[in-house]
């Protein structure tokens, strides 16, 4: 064999290989993205510009709602020297085993990028912290914005403001992991309003994911929109003379500015300082809120389901008026027969029945309206009646959500025929089964944010603003969808005797709102006593004032307390008087209200 | 030396070779400059950092390039052993005093230089290979001669392994290119060829586990032993059937050696990876075959792949690299220099630059085969092997498609030993060919 061809083999097994490599780099360069898109995993990073929250004021533009800086202590794995585990948990008030789990995790998350240790760390710990943080590389802290409530109130109007969860990161693609979200009450319901726009930054970092230089000159860049700031209806004193008088009972207050629907003040007994969510302590607090029996979290002023009692003996009132089935002067027996009443009475005309809160007579008046003889089967004629009247209700509010800007209201129940034909089959009941409703009884559930709601219908004559939270977004103003009055359908006349009737509860002696009463002020008002035989009854009393040119309509419910006029009363026209007089001329009134505790039956 | 002589010799000067150097050098310069790039400090004579260093390395070689130009070639003949013998008992040396460097006693310290004398170790094997065969001539042929330049090799490479330095090994390996050109048995390059096929099936079935029927859960290594056996068989009967009965006895004995031989291996294979290599090493074979259970441990070859591979057709532009300006990729100025290339210069860029590297290696094996002496002709075939190896491991590894192994590629990598040694190992070989005319060896 010529040794010399050799020379051919060897020179194509090296150009062999050259061709493999070219082969390769082909693969590798131009037939596939992924290293390209690896690369840009690497090197090019997105940095979130979170804008600042707006600000929350209320009706009077004092600050409610501020922020203020707080500290996620964060680790990037990579850069994080050997360090003394023991010391370091001392240092961050970390159990050992808590640090352990949450470092590993971020080993796993990945070993470049930098990832939350713990969450949520006090200014003041936080700068205990930093002083020693150079011992430990690879660890830094992240500012984060949270909220500060300044006067500590309103915490269910408020809401609160969290870190987004899987299913508002599922929801809704804007929230990544570790983003927060408003959570409840206004900061839910104008999220995207003070939350602004995040911008970002695009840029491109070095291994040890050290910002490096902007990506492509900052093209790709976009700035970030500031939140806006919220005036909100809330009048900051009102609201936390309020909560003040609810300190140690179950139940709500409620006030409406009736000529706007602007709420003045909602409170929900018990409450907590809404400075309690925020930090590092709100774990623990938010668990003890849920563990409480008193169910604090459970906002009763719009979630309440509670029968009203007398308070609706009004509104059977006036539809029967607009319907015509009665005048102001129509009297009826006082029937006891039928069903109970209370009080020396026996033929009211309208006004006395409301005074009196006379059972017999609204019982006669909703049988009028129900049984129209439309029908010869008395089943039938109910059905017909029924749903006609509870038409007129919705008009009320009852039933509905109001077209509130509050969030999770809970419409409550005015039963139709289908409700009735569920319970007792179709066509199986007739008016006689289902009366109670007549005195706002039975199966008819309200909640105090419609109580209140219903005093304004009144102090307007016929109808009422969606009782709502926002008075101006930024500086562009309310919402459209508050600016709109929504009628009752009842007119105005019908509504002289029931205000009449109202003011004479408050003001003649014996009235059963006597409590209510404040000098120099004309307060118009209705007790009602929602009974829980054998337990104390609820306590519900529902007041506007001045009478003739309302400013303030007012609902208080308290759970088990008893007669309406003993607690309920005096609880709204202490409100009132503070709202109207900005001072309370009887202190012995007041310290029996801040005195009285009722938590439960 | 007169001046005819000195006229002639650089008539004869092969300066296409003379140019790919000079053009790998530079573009290496480049690559090195870049990076090690730092926008602050864009100083080109900036003689403390890397690319400074260097530039006073490629001063010095060109004075060295113009020293050895100008020399005898005489005078490499008659030097051969003694450099050999120097090295080897530098090479021992190193063991014991030398600096240890990333796990591998190699160096010697002299002050902020470092010098590593199994750079040189390869210009001196490749010398002292030539004078061997030369001495022996047609002798070559005898098992004991081949043994004697086998042992010529091994002796470096051995010493090597100690240090250890596996990469320089490998390229010693290489240097049986030249034994074959000048006769060794084809068939060495088949058995090795054929070693490295069983040994990568021998890899990827050790590392799975099958479900034997009766055994549970063992290595996936028995199926491929099973499967070699039964190839074996077949062969057996093909052998039968097919070939004349006279050759059959020799036919079966060479199919059952080769059994033998390959079962034997593909064992060794195994058994060596599982229970002989450390983790570290072992992980490095894994990750080639993407089979590594630590996601961090291919982060070195994932970092070069992605640097390589965001280039693009014609790449991210001079200077204008992330992942080389930012240092994701580790050792990117020396090992993995090839990088920058590929993410700066692209898929063109980096196809020019191998086929330089082809174009360089091709040449020296021309320049071996116009040569009258046998002594330049396996001199140039060492050196064309030496640059193929070199090429093929570093560029092989950071492509991804050989194990990690730290190997500095030549004229490019960042290091005054190694460029030093590559210019030393061609310059002697242009020297040679540069007054072929003028002897009779
Ligand atoms: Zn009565």
């Amino acid at each position: 064999m010529n040794l010399g061809n050799r020379r051919y083999i060897i020179t194509g097994i090296f150009l062999l290989f050259g061709v493999i490599f070219i082969a390769r780099l082909f693969s590798l360069q131009v037939a596939t993205d992924d290293w390209r898109a690896k690369a840009a995993e690497l090197t090019e990073e997105k940095v979130k510009i979170y804008p600042s929250r707006g600000l929350i004021y209320d009706r009077n533009g004092e600050l409610l709602v501020a922020n203020r800086a707080i500290y996620d202590l964060m680790a990037t794995p990579r850069k994080v020297a050997p360090f003394d585990t023991v010391a370091f948990c001392d240092l961050i008030k970390m159990d050992v085993e808590d640090f352990e789990e949450s470092f590993n995790k971020a080993k796993r998350y990945s070993r470049y990028k930098a990832s939350v240790i713990k969450k949520q760390i006090d200014p003041e710990d936080f700068a205990r912290i930093a002083e020693q943080l150079h011992k430990y590389p690879g660890f830094y802290g992240q500012t984060r914005t949270v909220r500060n409530y300044t006067r500590g109130i309103g915490a269910h109007v408020l809401g609160d403001f969290a870190e987004a969860g899987p299913k508002d990161i599922e929801r809704n693609s804007y929230y990544m992991p570790g983003d927060y979200i408003g959570k409840g009450g206004i900061e839910r319901t104008y999220e995207e309003e003070l939350r602004g726009r995040k911008g970002a930054k695009y840029v491109l970092v070095d291994v040890r994911n050290n910002v490096q230089e902007s990506f492509d000159g900052g093209r790709l860049d976009t700035a970030a929109v500031q939140g806006k700031d919220l005036t909100i209806t809330l009048e900051a004193d009102l609201q936390a003379y309020a909560e003040k008088l609810m300190q140690n009972k179950l139940g709500s207050v409620v006030a409406i500015e009736p000529k706007t629907g602007e709420i003045l003040a909602l409170v929900s007994a018990p409450g907590w300082d809404p400075n309690l969510l925020v930090g590092s302590q709100r774990g623990t607090n938010y668990a003890q809120l849920q563990g409480d029996s008193l169910k604090p979290l459970y906002t009763r002023a719009i979630q309440g389901q509670y029968r009203p009692g007398s308070i609706f003996k009004m509104v059977q009132s006036l539809i029967a008026l607009q319907d015509g089935k009665i005048t102001p002067a129509t009297r009826i027996t006082c029937n006891r027969g039928i069903i109970g009443c209370h009080g020396a009475h026996s033929y009211d005309d309208l006004e006395g029945a409301i005074m009196h809160s006379c059972n017999p007579y609204f019982h006669q008046v909703m049988k009028r309206m129900v049984e129209q003889g439309e029908e010869d089967s008395r089943f039938k004629d109910a059905q017909i009646g029924l749903n006609a009247w509870k038409e007129k209700i919705h008009r009320f509010g009852f039933g509905t959500d109001l077209n509130s800007d509050i969030p999770r209201i809970l419409k409550g129940n005015v039963p139709g025929s289908s409700y009735y034909d569920n319970i007792y089959g179709e066509l199986s009941w007739a008016y006689s089964t289902i009366y109670s409703i007549s005195i706002g009884e039975g199966e008819l559930l309200i909640n105090p944010l419609q109580m209140a709601n219903l005093s304004a219908i009144i102090a307007n004559r016929g109808y009422y603003y969606p009782p709502h939270v926002i008075k101006s977004v930024g500086t562009d103003g309310k919402p459209e969808q508050f600016l709109e009055p929504v009628s009752t359908g009842v007119d105005e006349q019908h509504f002289e005797t029931v205000v009449n009737a109202m003011q004479k509860v408050v003001d003649t002696p014996g009235g059963t709102a006597r409590r209510a009463r404040i000098e120099g002020i004309e307060v118009c008002g209705k007790t009602g006593t929602v009974q829980n035989d054998p337990l104390p009854d609820h306590s519900v009393f529902i007041a506007f004032a001045p009478k003739d040119d309302p400013q303030i309509a007012v609902s208080v419910y308290v759970e088990w307390s008893g007669f309406g006029g003993t607690w309920a009363a005096p609880i709204a026209s202490l409100l009132i008087e503070q709202y109207l007089n900005d001072s309370i001329a009887n202190p012995a009134k007041e310290q029996r209200i801040l005195d009285a505790e009722f938590l439960g039956p | 030396m007169s001046a005819t002589r000195r006229q002639e010799i650089r008539k004869n000067l092969d300066w296409v070779t003379l140019g790919l150097y000079f053009l790998l050098v530079l573009i290496g310069w480049t690559a090195i400059y870049s990076a090690n790039f730092d926008p602050d400090h864009q100083a080109i004579f900036d003689f403390k950092a890397d690319h400074g260093k260097q530039l006073i390395w490629m001063g010095i070689c060109t004075f060295i390039a113009l020293v050895l130009l100008n020399t005898e070639g005489e005078f490499f003949i008659r030097f051969s052993v003694i450099s050999y013998v120097s090295v080897l008992v530098l090479l021992i040396l190193v063991l014991i005093i030398g600096k240890k460097v990333g796990g591998a006693r190699s160096w010697f310290g002299v002050g902020s230089f470092g010098i590593q004398p199994s750079e040189f170790a390869k210009t001196t094997t490749a010398l002292m290979l030539a004078w061997f065969i030369a001495q022996t001539g047609p002798r070559f042929k005898a098992l004991s001669t081949r043994i004697q330049a086998a042992l010529v090799i091994g002796i470096p490479a051995g010493l090597i392994l100690l240090q250890p330095d596996a990469g320089t090994v490998l390229v010693f390996a290489g240097l049986v290119f030249a034994l074959y050109r000048e006769g060794l048995s084809g068939n060495i390059l088949i058995v090795g060829f054929g070693a490295i096929i069983l040994a990568i099936v021998a890899i990827l079935s050790g590392a799975t586990t099958v479900e034997y029927p009766g055994f549970g859960e063992q290595s996936g290594i028995y199926v491929m032993l099973f499967v070699l056996v039964i190839l074996g068989a077949l062969i057996f009967f093909g052998v039968r059937s097919f070939t004349l009965p006279r050759y059959r006895r020799k036919n079966y004995r060479i199919v059952a050696l080769s059994l033998a031989g390959a079962l034997a291996f593909s064992f060794a294979v195994n058994f060596g990876i599982e229970e002989i290599l450390q983790p570290h090493q072992r992980e490095r074979i894994y990750v080639l075959f993407g089979m590594n259970e630590n996601p961090d441990a291919d982060y070195n070859i994932r970092h070069a792949k992605a640097a390589i591979g965001s280039g693009g057709w014609t790449g991210k532009g001079y200077l204008n690299g992330p992942m080389t300006r930012y240092k994701f990729v580790p050792e990117q100025h020396t090992d993995f220099i090839f990088c920058t290339i590929g993410e700066e210069w692209g898929f063109f860029g980096s196809m020019f630059v191998v086929a330089l590297f082809i174009a360089l290696i091709l040449r020296v094996i021309h320049l071996a085969e116009r040569q009258r002496s046998q002594f330049s002709r396996v001199y140039g075939y060492s050196v064309a092997s030496i640059l193929f190896m070199h090429l093929l491991i570093n560029v092989g590894m950071v492509l991804g498609i050989a194990p990690v192994i730290g190997i500095p590629l030549p004229f490019f990598s960042y290091g005054g030993s190694s460029l030093m040694g590559f210019t030393i190992l061609l310059m002697i070989m242009l020297r040679l060919d540069g007054e072929r005319f003028s002897v009779f060896r």
